[in-house]
């Protein structure tokens, strides 16, 4: 059983149209998202685990689901030292 | 000239009313009476022209927002079109029931501010009493609610040496964030400078003191700290630069680029009830005054800063040399800096008007 992630109370994912770009909002905050960050942080439902999404990942992205299982520790455990991430 | 980007925030002053007297009040000295006001239905289509302009966080602030009634209507529409909401309050019109609606409307952060670390000196700078005991009560009924907290406290001579009490205070009521900001002599906080202004020294073992507590809470609570402008060289870039980011609409539904923008003489600045918020972005005279780089005199024009701190604030440049075009005066670059000195050395005086 891997972690389980989820977003930090009061951390809202959406789509900003007008720039045409996937961002985390917060108290005071706007993280703009890339392709990866985003395609992690849209599978977060309280109930995927780390391993789960990170073999989701890989197929969808046809890589090694080692070297995607890794990226997504460090880019989740980045959101989790800024406080939008818990895990 | 480059493209103008849409907005990110709007500053949406719902009322100038509030039940506070703070001396250091940055609401115009001017205050808005309730008759002036806009309505409920003109509040929910700003939120609409908002969303579409492309703002992403709602500040909803007065005055004391909680003064309206209407409150929860208008950020339930905000909500629904998508604006992260915060709630910048005083705290005392608030009780769990109301909090509650609230946080069923859609409600995403209350920024609650305190005075002091301490009951009687809190009270006493608000001019109300009972406020600090009643916003502690409150710090832990927002927790309940599942809504995020910051506790926000604007510095002067009067709490200037308890900025660490006001630190642990906010760590013992959870707050995820703290925001401590030095005052801005604008309205009111400029008629009361004397009383306000804090002695150099007391800045400094301020900045070591916040400086060792951001280190220390790292990863569990964010301080952000709004560094006293008298007693810098450098100017801040006031909201992000002039039209850049933030957008700020009066309790009347005058919209303006920064919430002092006007004491400016001579600048027209377009409502919401004649104009659309768009139109106002991107078309009107006002926004476009001290947008960007090509209105700076020198020293911005070619200094390698101009993008960094967009020449300053432009209505402290009105406050303390009368020409709001010329460079913000905190710059120690700016022929006018002598009179920023001046003020802080200048001697202290009392509290002259207490907000009303």
């Amino acid at each position: 059983m891997s972690a389980v992630p989820s977003l930090a109370p009061q951390v809202r994912l959406r789509h900003d149209a007008a720039r045409g770009q996937w961002v985390l909002l917060a108290p005071e905050r706007v993280v703009v998202l890339d392709e990866i960050a985003h395609a992690i942080l849209s599978r977060l439902d309280g109930r995927t685990g780390i391993d789960e999404i990170a073999t989701a990942l890989a197929r969808e992205y046809e890589a090694p689901v080692a070297e995607i299982a890794a990226d997504v520790r460090e880019a989740l455990e980045d959101l989790q030292r800024k406080g939008l991430v818990r895990l | 000239m480059s493209a103008i980007p849409p907005p990110i925030g709007l500053l949406a002053e719902l009322t100038h009313r509030c039940p506070l007297g703070c001396p250091y009040c940055s609401n115009p000295v001017a205050l808005e009476k309730r008759a002036g006001e806009l309505d409920t239905a003109t509040w929910q289509r700003v939120m609409r022209e908002a969303a579409a302009l492309g703002v992403l966080q709602l500040h909803l602030s007065g005055g004391e927002p909680a003064a309206r009634r209407d409150l929860e209507e208008i950020l339930a529409t905000a909500a629904e079109e998508g604006l992260y909401t915060n709630l910048i309050t005083s705290g005392v019109l608030l009780d769990r029931a109301r909090l509650d609606a609230l946080a069923a409307a859609g409600l995403n952060h209350v920024q609650l501010s305190i005075q002091h670390a301490e009951a009687e000196a809190a009270d006493r700078i608000a001019h109300f009493q009972g406020a600090h005991a009643r916003k502690l009560a409150l710090a832990g009924q927002v927790r309940e609610a599942g809504l995020a907290l910051t506790l926000n406290a604007v510095l002067h001579r009067g709490n200037l040496d308890a900025v660490a009490e006001m630190i642990a205070l906010a760590e013992q009521l959870g707050a995820g964030r703290l925001e401590i900001a030095h005052t801005q002599y604008h309205g009111w906080a400029l008629r009361n400078r004397a009383a306000l202004m804090p002695a150099p020294a007391q800045v400094e073992e301020s900045r070591r003191i916040v400086a060792q507590a951001r280190q220390r809470l790292e990863g569990r609570m964010v301080i952000d700290f709004v560094a006293p402008d008298y007693h810098a060289t450098r100017p801040k870039a006031c909201m992000g630069g002039w039209g850049r980011r933030f957008l700020n609409v009066s309790p009347s539904g005058v919209v303006l680029p920064c919430h002092a923008a006007e004491t400016i003489p001579g600048m027209r600045f377009e409502r919401v009830t004649e104009h659309s918020l768009s139109d106002i972005w991107y078309g009107s005279q006002a926004f476009n005054r001290f947008r960007g780089t090509g209105w700076m005199p020198e020293p911005c024009r070619s200094c390698d800063r101009r993008e960094i701190d967009w020449g300053g604030c432009r209505c402290q440049a009105l406050a303390l040399t009368g020409d709001a075009a010329r460079t913000d005066p905190v710059c120690a670059l700016s022929p006018d800096h002598a009179a920023v000195a001046a003020a802080i050395v200048e001697p202290s005086g009392e509290v002259l008007a207490w907000r009303r």
